[in-house]
């Protein structure tokens, strides 16, 4: 009696309701939460352990890095799978130590059983230094030499005189990356343009278009402005080399774990740090660096250190390339369809086609793209338009154009559904208004109709972006790659380059986190990667949510 | 045309529909005979695929003088008004046999440019139904759509509409703003101001008044009133004493058939047929 009363009254449908958004709730903030603090706790100093281990065969060693975790297991499982486990144990812990020194071990991560480890201690020499290659290097500083000739021995006078130094490496280590990526990267694609500019005059005259003098003096022209440039990169090569050899003065002597010295030139080091001497704010200003360098550096060691700035510029560059094709081809499918055609059996069965788009496996869509964006249009236009570089391919393979053409087709249906929905929302009386006006029907639906569906357009075009942005699986097929040597966009003419290969963060996330070589270094990565891409999604969403909200402003009483 | 009663007069209407109404106004009857016909309806007969909406309808609109049309709902009073600007042709299943003839032309003819005749024949609807954009843009929209780009121009005629449509004074400091940010009213006479910007020859008025509050619908039978000096205009209300305060003809309808047609005195106080002083004096239904 009284549990029907209770149903009687609704309560249980507001249980229902309030718990299943809790449970949404409480998964999204869960799912987060594990991103954000597995991803960028990761950029965290963490302390430097220095430990000695017992080996199985009795001997002894030391040890030196980060704990990165531990697990305790029942110590049959570990005996059942071949370790020297001491009888007493019944459980046994064990801890991943992050040891770097890839150089000097072989292995930057090491398990060790916690029986067999004694004195762990925080020794405030211990250093930790980012280099640019082997990985992160932990050691104690011993002597620094300037030109083979020591400048500064022991531990403290090393260590001050060690940061200004590495801050000079570093300056002329931007000066080599501009130098290399800038001006040389310049000199090339001058280079490759000379060399086409040759082939077309050579084939311009293979088909009768020019005389043979003609081609000669072009020839002659091209030779002269390739010899510029060939001068151009010596001087740079000139350049490059004076600042290899200012980079490579400085050398670190370091010992490692195991007491032997080891050298680390300056021209490696990106930063070194005493995380066991830092205090808190310390550390929170070595964080923000990491995490800055995280965002705006170059990926280095096979995507798994470095940065991903190249990753978040295609992931942009291709949303945007995609909103603007995807949204007037969207606008104007969805006007045709409830606007001007006939709405009768065919137009049914072509919406409910195009709805259906929505639910074809993205895959799909990446095997089409590939076949007939990248090989067919692809080729066609190098066919018309860059037969000089033939045969190697300009638009032929994959690239952002087609990347985003792909994509703009996969969530085309979804413009399409919330325009229409927007338009079938335009009160008739405004049509009316305008049509007793005199205004024609395309007069009525450009002036005001439209207009007054921008709003529902830009719902659609927010869900396209969500879509696009998180999409990883026909992209491998048309245009993003693991590493692109240049951005889309940069300082030569066009200026953008729509036939280039991207990158981009959601497969980022998939080739850090499963095709590459170190996992245990890669796996904060992935974390500090997806939350990323959740970060900017929701900024790309935003922005388009503001720019809806500012038009529903604007024609705010449409819905009354 | 002053014979027709003002506001104040319409308290006095109260009892005895008909003859309060006329009883101060030393209203003069018209005469159809000495006047200038602008539209002339000819065995007008109008379906909604099978079903027919108009029956034969046959009567001429004089020239500068408010017309109104009234009966019960369904009758065709609006379906009628809406033949007058072609806004049936949007409707699919319409299909319209006879003729309506604007100033002798045949509004009908295969040749006419529809958008043409509508900017002849303006029409205001039942509901405001203003754009979205700012109060200054709705009334220019006509213009533009005419191609008028000088702002001069422009700012002349959007000053005399909304004068002509006693909206200039609410509104003259902020024609840049949204439409939406007006009263029902105003919006009603805004939507009139948009009319007469274009300058037509002939008003159609649906039930202008019936989403509005007296004051507003006062305010809009004044300017009806100021209006018709220049315009030809056709009212349909659902209101008699409407009819009765601001029409100088009146038809009524019923189940899509022109029941009776006469100048709006002589119609409320002396109807010739039995159906239409059932109608005004109540006992209808």
């Amino acid at each position: 009696m009284t549990i029907r009363k209770w149903f009687k009254s609704g309560a249980p449908w507001i249980w229902l309701n309030a718990g299943a958004i809790a449970v949404s709730v409480i998964m999204v903030v869960g799912l987060l939460t594990l991103i954000l603090v597995r991803g960028f706790g990761h950029f965290w100093p963490a302390p430097i352990l220095e430990t000695q281990v017992t080996t199985p065969e009795g001997g002894s060693v030391r040890v030196v890095g980060e704990l990165v975790r531990s697990e305790t297991i029942p110590a049959r499982v570990m005996r059942q799978s071949g370790m020297s486990v001491p009888a007493d144990l019944e459980v046994a812990t064990r801890h991943l130590i992050k040891q770097g020194n890839r150089d000097v071990t072989g292995r930057d991560f090491m398990w060790y059983p916690e029986w067999a480890m004694s004195q762990w201690r925080y020794p405030d020499a211990a250093m930790w230094i980012e280099r640019r290659e082997w990985g992160d290097f932990y050691g104690f500083p011993l002597r620094l030499l300037e030109d083979g000739r020591v400048i500064a021995e022991g531990k403290t006078q090393v260590w001050e005189a060690l940061q200004p130094r590495i801050e000079r490496a570093n300056h002329i280590h931007e000066q080599i990356e501009s130098i290399q990526r800038g001006e040389i990267g310049r000199v090339n694609y001058l280079m490759e343009r000379v060399r086409l500019d040759q082939r077309r005059a050579q084939m311009a005259f293979e088909q009768g278009e020019i005389d043979a003098a003609e081609r000669d003096r072009r020839l002659a022209e091209l030779e002269e402005r390739k010899q510029e440039l060939s001068a151009r990169y010596q001087e740079l090569r000139q350049q490059l080399q004076e600042l290899y050899d200012q980079v490579d003065r400085d050398v670190l002597v370091a010992r490692v774990a195991d007491g032997r010295e080891w050298q680390v030139p300056l021209a490696q080091i990106v930063r070194a740090a005493q995380p066991n001497a830092m205090g808190v704010f310390q550390k929170l200003g070595l964080y923000g660096e990491r995490l800055w360098n995280f965002f705006t550096g170059y990926p280095r060691e096979a995507n798994t250190e470095g940065g991903i700035f190249p990753a978040i510029f295609g992931t942009v560059a291709m949303v945007f390339v995609m909103s603007i094709i995807v949204t007037p081809f969207g606008v104007l499918a969805a006007i045709y369809l409830r606007e001007y055609a006939r709405q009768g059996t065919l137009l049914r069965m072509i919406r409910i086609s195009v709805y259906n788009l929505a639910g074809v496996p993205s895959i799909v869509f990446g095997v089409f793209g590939l076949g007939f964006f990248v090989y067919f249009v692809g080729g066609a236009i190098d066919e018309a338009f860059f037969p000089a570089a033939l045969p190697s391919p300009t638009f032929g393979t994959p690239g952002l154009l087609w990347a985003s053409l792909t994509l703009a087709l996969l969530t085309l249906p979804v413009v399409i559904v919330a325009t229409e929905e927007g338009l079938a929302r335009i009160p008739s009386t405004v049509r009316h208004g305008s049509l007793a006006l005199g205004a024609t029907k395309s007069e009525t639906l450009w002036r005001v109709v439209v207009p007054l569906a921008t709003p529902a357009m830009m719902t659609g075009l927010i869900l396209a972006i969500a879509r696009a942005a998180g999409e990883v699986a026909p992209l491998m097929l048309v245009g993003v790659v693991k590493l692109a040597p240049t951005l889309p966009v940069d300082g030569n003419f066009p200026y953008v380059h729509l036939e280039r290969k991207i990158m981009h963060l959601g497969f980022h996330i998939y080739d850090v986190g499963f095709q590459s070589p170190n996992v245990e270094a890669a796996q904060p990565l992935v974390y500090a990667t997806a939350m990323t891409l959740v970060v900017l999604i929701v900024v790309l969403n935003l922005t388009a949510i503001n720019i809806r909200n500012r038009l529903r402003e604007k024609y705010r009483g449409e819905s009354d | 045309m002053d014979e027709t009663p003002t506001m104040t007069e319409q308290n006095s209407a109260t009892q005895g529909l008909a003859a309060g109404l006329f009883e101060n106004s030393g209203a003069k009857r018209l005469n159809l005979e000495d006047e200038t016909i602008t539209l002339e309806v000819d065995h007008l007969n109008l379906f909604y695929g099978e079903e027919q909406a108009l029956k034969d309808i046959s009567l001429k609109i004089p020239k500068h003088r408010v017309t109104a049309f009234i009966g019960p709902s369904g009758c065709g009073k609006s379906t009628l008004l809406r033949c007058f600007n072609r806004m049936n042709d949007l409707v699919d299943s319409c299909r319209i046999e006879g003729s309506i003839r604007l100033d002798g032309k045949d509004i009908y003819e295969r040749k006419v440019d529809v958008a043409e005749l509508r900017r002849r024949v303006g029409m205001v609807f039942q509901k405001p139904n203003p754009f979205p954009k700012s109060i200054y843009e709705n009334v220019a929209y006509g213009l533009r759509l005419q191609g008028v780009r000088e702002r001069k121009v422009l700012d002349e005629v959007v000053e005399r509409s909304l004068k002509a449509a006693a909206l200039w004074d609410e509104v003259k400091d902020r024609l840049n703003q949204n439409a939406f940010g007006l009263s029902g009213g105003q919006q009603q006479r805004l939507v009139i101001a948009r009319a007469i910007a274009i300058e037509p020859e002939v008003i159609l008025l649906d039930e202008p008044a019936s989403a509005l509050d007296p004051i507003s619908t006062a305010k809009i039978e004044e300017l009806i009133y100021e209006l018709k000096d220049r315009y030809t205009i056709l009212i349909v209300t659902h209101n008699m004493q409407q009819a009765a305060r601001v029409s100088d003809y009146t038809a009524y309808m019923y189940l899509g058939e022109l029941i009776e047609f006469g100048d709006t005195m002589s119609l409320f106080t002396n109807p010739a047929q039995k159906a239409t002083e059932d109608y005004i004096t109540g006992r209808y239904g």
